[in-house]
């Protein structure tokens, strides 16, 4: 079923590149040159899938507790400027106490970040789309504002200096260490959903607060944590971005990128594991989306269209409770606590 | 008898005290931060309408979709969508009319995808709008080319003869361009439909129990397709004024959260329409307020904080408003005979 | 004679649902002025067979014929359209409308602009209260009613809409001894005036006191047509389940001990604020069974929820033991030894998409052997839930079967499992037996008695007076959050529960 949303939405994708004028065989040719033709545009794909897996995995591991995160954005640029801080604002350790040091403090930011909202949602049932949403903008600004007045680098650019080289994750010839690290967690994930009594809580909070509560699971506790995790899921990419690929921060980078986790989730049908494949393909087109422009001469935005058609391909049979089980559909469920405390 | 009354109105007075008592010290914080120079009251006063006018009518678009029991959080996507599709039509055609009339029209053919989604197929409703979000960013970025301009221009002020001339409440509330003068009509006519007609009394039904009104031969789905629909046209208007009205172009993501805001504008004004015109003028407030900060020379250096104001607004009263107002029984929850 | 012309005529109705076969070809003919009983025990297909003849349903095959002629009820509006109106076993009323907008929905008095005339719709519900006596106030929130008037509502609702076959499904569950005893004054006055009334119910007390004709149906079938005349009770009662049943539940003289629990001067508000459980005190004995009677909405539920640290108390001490739990948070309770059987169990008693084998053990995943170091014990999980499925005769095709395809009886034994697995001194059992057949009804029944004799406090709440009259060995009756007498069973008997629960008065 996924696999038949993504060739619906390339096929789609096809004929609006054929209405612009251009030639969707030689856009296509060149995305995938771009992103699979060797090992050098593979370990660009990769490079662009980490935090795009990050961003999955953040918004999947939320939707087991019922909970629908799209502040990946807002924690994800958090994450990525204290990481940033770190990795230029302390000096003189070695790289194996400094590189995880400005991880730890971006994923700490990320998870202090991303339980604002489970703490809204448990002590005021204030439901966490508005206010996710909201606390992406507040942390736009909030960022932006930390880049320009307080951590920036001198000279006309807004951003922060370069991160020392004690805080760089390096690349494992052309595969970037960050990506492995992503895979280790997601697969870290599943575990902790599918073998732990901690995991058992959340997917019971997420399938049935009512009962959860019953059975003596402390709903709050288990939505507040939850949400924090989440955050730190997506914080966790912006740390590893801005160690692994872009060495510092700077306002404005990866905007959107919360919302392709949302994408790369229902893609995966929020199973942690799945998200791999799934941030590689979503990866591989913002990979090819220069090479396309180049030699093709297709706006690479066509990638987001294709995107936007992947998300409904895919959104459409998992929302519309037909092609599920009843147990799929409850999984995917976050509009039963809509409004209510 | 008039006893009776005047001491009715006291307790009236006393219980709206908090709200009495804010809405005093906003103003003498107004007229302070204005200088009490009539011109920039003024200014902030319109400035407050200005802005207020998308949240309200993307509010009523909420509660037009949640009173009959769906959810919509694609407002934000729908409002966008409509800007797009009704600056594009009015720049082709140079006929602002039509391009209202499209951003319209795309808004309610918005609200056909949402209702198709959460009331045909019985998807998840909050699944549906975010794809709905989604897909209106990706959609209006690819299809818009810059470059394109108004060929008459943005919408002109209309003033209602000497109504207009009283100072500030007349320049206020009298000299207005003209989405925002059917916005100020659409608040009491949406109210009186809602608590007044059939349609409005079968709204309410089939929001609150949606088995209930079947029963009485209301047909649940029908109704939730229709009020859907005009939900989607009236986030449609909410586009086209700001592409049309207020900024005159369109921009990528223009929409900039006020689909969300709205939803938080339903909520604090308690699903009614009257109640979300209050809201939103509070939190037009809070987004004009940013001109009495020019005034008095204020974290100009600082933007950002003022760039927050009325997102962190936002969460305050919904974090502060939830638990304590109702909403509908039945939004969330799909509808199905059998 | 009026009274043999046939108002309505079902012949050869038949609807599955999934492998279920719900209604088998079944025919009925009911006629004009008569009251006609439908009998069956839960899941009979009587609920299903009303409401194919009231549009809700659509019939797989079947014909029905109004006045003679054949009908399409493809919808509730076809049904109404045919003189047809019906008063549902879970009302179907908006409790944040009024009385008067409640009864013209769907069919408002209004002008040319659709504008409602509200004004005409009160004076239409008045006249019609007073034809019918059935008193209302028009003006009144629905939600603020208590039930047996908006079951009134209900039945103006139909009146309103010229109704002269009347559908009512199990009307007498939520009612008092002394509102039933009202409503089927009103049913037979109605009959008197020409209305065609389908009764159903699976009380038999009830069925022989008002029917004309009975119907009784069992595993989607008729099974036999009788009048009240031809038969009695166990007669109905056999016809009714296929064997003979027995009607009380065999049990033997309680031998209280200790005091469990204890609750003192309660105090609760409900969700809305209002004070639901007032100054309430009372207290059960390990190995005796304290049943509290009263109509459902009286704090029964607030004061459950409060034992079990789901909701707080505003006032007034609760003691489990020895201590205080006031301030316990429903884990620690659950740890001190307290079982609870929730009274809604979908919503509150299963995780409806976890298997059957995680629901079982619910209230205990965290500890061992299910859980070590944090880490779930797969095999532990598994073997345990297999003996339980086996001791307790749960049907289900596997334990990993996701517990929401079970059926009604096999998820409360699932849940009557795992909460008489517990360990427990105390058991709270909210509606134990509510919807579920009556083979179930008896296991749960045996059950109850059982773990009494083994010395565990039981607090029973049910809205089944029977229930309340045949397992307590003491009981309270609850009205308006207090408990008004607290007497042994046998100095109770129906009549004065009846009374007290209505009136929340002893006096005569």
């Amino acid at each position: 079923m996924p696999i038949l949303a993504v060739a619906l939405a390339i096929a789609t994708g096809a004929i609006i590149i054929a209405f612009s004028g251009s030639s969707p065989v030689d856009a296509y040719k060149a995305l995938i040159d771009g992103s699979l033709s060797d090992s050098k545009s593979i370990g660009r794909t990769l490079e662009k899938a980490t935090p795009l897996v990050m961003g999955g995995l953040a918004v999947a591991f939320a939707f087991k507790a019922g909970l629908f995160n799209i502040g990946g954005q807002g924690q994800l640029v958090f994450g990525a400027l204290i990481a940033g801080a770190v990795g230029y604002g302390i000096t003189g350790l070695p790289w194996i106490i400094h590189t995880p040091l400005a991880l730890l403090a971006g994923a700490v930011a990320g998870a202090l970040w991303g339980a604002i909202p489970g703490i809204l949602k448990a002590s005021r049932g204030a439901h966490e789309v508005i206010t996710t949403i909201m606390l992406n903008f507040v942390a736009l600004n909030m960022t932006d504002w930390l880049a320009s007045k307080v951590w920036r680098e001198e000279g006309v650019i807004v951003r922060t200096p370069h991160i020392e080289e004690s805080a760089e994750i390096p690349r494992w010839g052309e595969i970037p260490t960050g990506f492995l690290l992503a895979v280790v967690i997601a697969f870290v994930c599943w575990y902790l959903l599918r073998s732990t009594t901690f995991g058992f809580e959340i997917k019971s909070v997420g399938l049935n607060p009512n009962a959860a509560h019953y059975a003596g699971i402390s709903v709050k506790k288990i939505v507040i944590l939850t949400m924090a995790i989440s955050g730190l899921l997506a914080a966790l990419g912006g740390a590893i971005e801005t160690q692994g690929v872009v060495g510092r921060y700077e306002p404005g980078f990866n905007a959107g990128l919360g919302f392709e986790g949302i994408t790369i989730a229902l893609l995966a049908r929020t199973h942690p594991l799945a998200v791999i494949p799934a941030a590689i393909l979503i990866g591989a087109m913002e990979a090819g989306g220069s090479m396309m422009q180049f030699k093709a001469d297709v706006s690479p935005e066509i990638t987001d269209i294709i995107q936007a058609l992947i998300l409904i391909f895919v959104a459409t049979p998992i929302i519309v409770r037909w092609f599920l089980s009843q147990k799929e559909a409850n999984e995917l469920s976050v509009s039963t606590t809509w409004g209510s405390s | 008898m008039s006893v009776k009354e005047s001491k009715s109105i006291q307790q009236v007075l006393f219980s709206k005290r908090w709200w009495i008592l804010t809405a005093l010290i906003l103003v003498i914080f107004t007229l302070w931060t204005a200088e009490f120079q009539e011109a920039n009251t003024t200014a902030v006063l319109a400035g407050t309408l200005r802005h207020s006018t998308p949240l309200v009518l993307g509010a009523m678009c909420g509660l037009l979709c949640e009173r009959s029991g769906v959810i919509n959080i694609g407002i934000e996507g729908q409002m966008l969508m409509s800007a797009w599709g009704g600056f594009m039509i009015a720049s082709t055609s140079g006929s602002l009319l039509l391009g209202v009339f499209a951003g319209i029209v795309i808004g309610m053919m918005m609200g056909a995808v949402l209702a198709g989604i959460s009331v045909g197929l019985r998807g998840d409703q909050i699944i549906a709008g975010t794809v709905i979000n989604i897909a209106a960013i990706g959609i209006t970025s690819f299809f818009f080319s810059l470059g394109r301009t108004l060929p008459s221009g943005k919408t002109q002020v209309i003033k209602l003869g000497p109504l207009a001339d009283i100072p500030v409440a007349g320049r206020v509330l009298f000299s207005n361009k003209p989405i925002t003068f059917l916005t100020l009509l659409l608040i009491p006519t949406l109210w009186f439909l809602l608590f007044r007609t059939k349609w409005g009394l079968r709204t309410r039904a089939v929001g609150e129990h949606p088995s209930a009104a079947e029963t009485v031969g209301v047909s649940v789905i029908g109704m939730r397709y229709f009020n859907v629909m005009m939900g989607g046209g009236v986030a449609g208007l909410a586009g086209a004024y700001l592409s049309l009205e207020a900024v005159g172009s369109f921009e990528r993501g223009m929409t900039n959260g006020k689909g969300f805001v709205a939803l938080a504008v339903m909520i604090f004004g308690r699903w009614n329409p009257v109640g979300a015109w209050g809201a939103a003028l509070l939190f037009g407030y809070a987004s004009a307020v940013q001109t009495q900060f020019q005034f008095r020379d204020w974290l100009t250096n600082d933007p950002q904080f003022i760039g927050i104001i009325p997102f962190v607004v936002t969460i305050v009263v919904l974090a502060g408003f939830v638990g304590r107002a109702r909403p509908p029984a039945s939004i969330g929850q799909p509808y199905s005979r059998e | 004679m009026s009274s043999n012309t046939l108002a309505l005529e079902a012949t050869g109705i038949s609807k599955t649902f999934g492998n279920v076969i719900a209604n088998d070809q079944i025919n009925l003919e009911i006629k004009k002025g008569r009251i006609h009983a439908l009998l069956g025990e839960n899941g009979a297909g009587k609920s299903t067979l009303v409401n194919i003849l009231f549009g809700l349903y659509k019939a797989d095959s079947g014909t029905v014929r109004v006045d003679g002629k054949t009908v399409d009820l493809g919808r509730p509006k076809d049904a109404i359209d045919h003189g047809i109106g019906m008063v549902h076993q879970h009302f179907q009323l908006v409790p944040v409308l009024t009385v008067a907008e409640n009864i013209v929905l769907g069919n408002e008095p209004s002008n040319k602009a659709n504008v409602v005339d509200i004004e005409s719709a009160k004076e239409k519900v008045r006249e019609l209260a007073e034809t019918y006596q059935l008193d209302v106030d028009t003006e009144a929130m629905v939600e603020d009613l208590p039930v047996g008037t908006q079951q009134r509502v209900e039945i103006l609702r139909s009146l309103y809409r010229k109704a002269d076959i009347l559908i009512l499904d199990e009307p007498t569950a939520v009612l008092t001894p002394q509102e039933t005893d009202h409503l089927l004054q009103v049913l037979k006055k109605l009959a008197t005036q020409g209305v065609a009334i389908i009764f159903i119910t699976h009380k038999l007390r009830e069925v022989l006191e008002v029917a004309d004709e009975v119907t009784v149906m069992r595993n989607g079938q008729v099974v036999g047509s009788t009048t009240p005349a031809e038969t009695d009770e166990s007669g109905l009662a056999e016809m009714m389940v296929g064997r003979s049943v027995v009607l009380r539940v065999a049990k033997e003289e309680a031998s209280p001990d200790k005091t469990v629990l204890k609750v003192n001067n309660l105090c609760v508000h409900d969700d809305r604020g209002i004070l639901a459980v007032n100054d309430l005190s009372l207290e059960v004995r390990s190995g005796e069974i304290f049943g509290i009677a009263g109509v459902e909405g009286n704090g029964q539920r607030e004061l459950v929820e409060t034992i079990t640290g789901l909701r707080n108390a505003h006032t007034g001490q609760i003691l489990i033991g020895d201590s205080s739990i006031t301030e316990f948070s429903p884990r620690q309770i659950s740890e001190l030894g307290v079982a609870h059987i929730p009274e809604d169990r979908e919503k509150h008693g299963l995780i409806g998409a976890h298997s059957v084998a995680d629901n079982l053990i619910l209230n205990r995943y965290y500890k061992t052997p299910f859980s070590n170091n944090g880490i779930r014990q797969q095999k532990a999980i598994a073997d345990y839930a297999t003996e339980m499925v086996e001791k307790f005769d749960i049907r289900t095709p596997s334990i990993e079967t996701p517990s929401s395809s079970l059926s009604g009886g096999n998820k409360q034994k699932a849940i009557a499992a795992r909460e008489f697995s517990h360990d427990a001194k105390l058991l709270v059992a909210s509606q134990p037996t509510r919807g579920i057949d009556v083979g179930s009804i008896e296991f749960v029944h045996q059950q109850l008695i059982q773990q009494r004799d083994q010395g565990l406090a039981v607090l029973l709440v049910s809205a089944e007076l029977d229930e309340i009259l045949s397992l307590s060995d003491r009981i309270g009756v609850i009205y308006r959050g207090s408990l008004i007498v607290t007497e042994n069973s046998t100095d109770l008997d129906r009549n004065r529960i009846g009374r007290i629960m209505t009136t929340g008065s002893d006096s005569t």
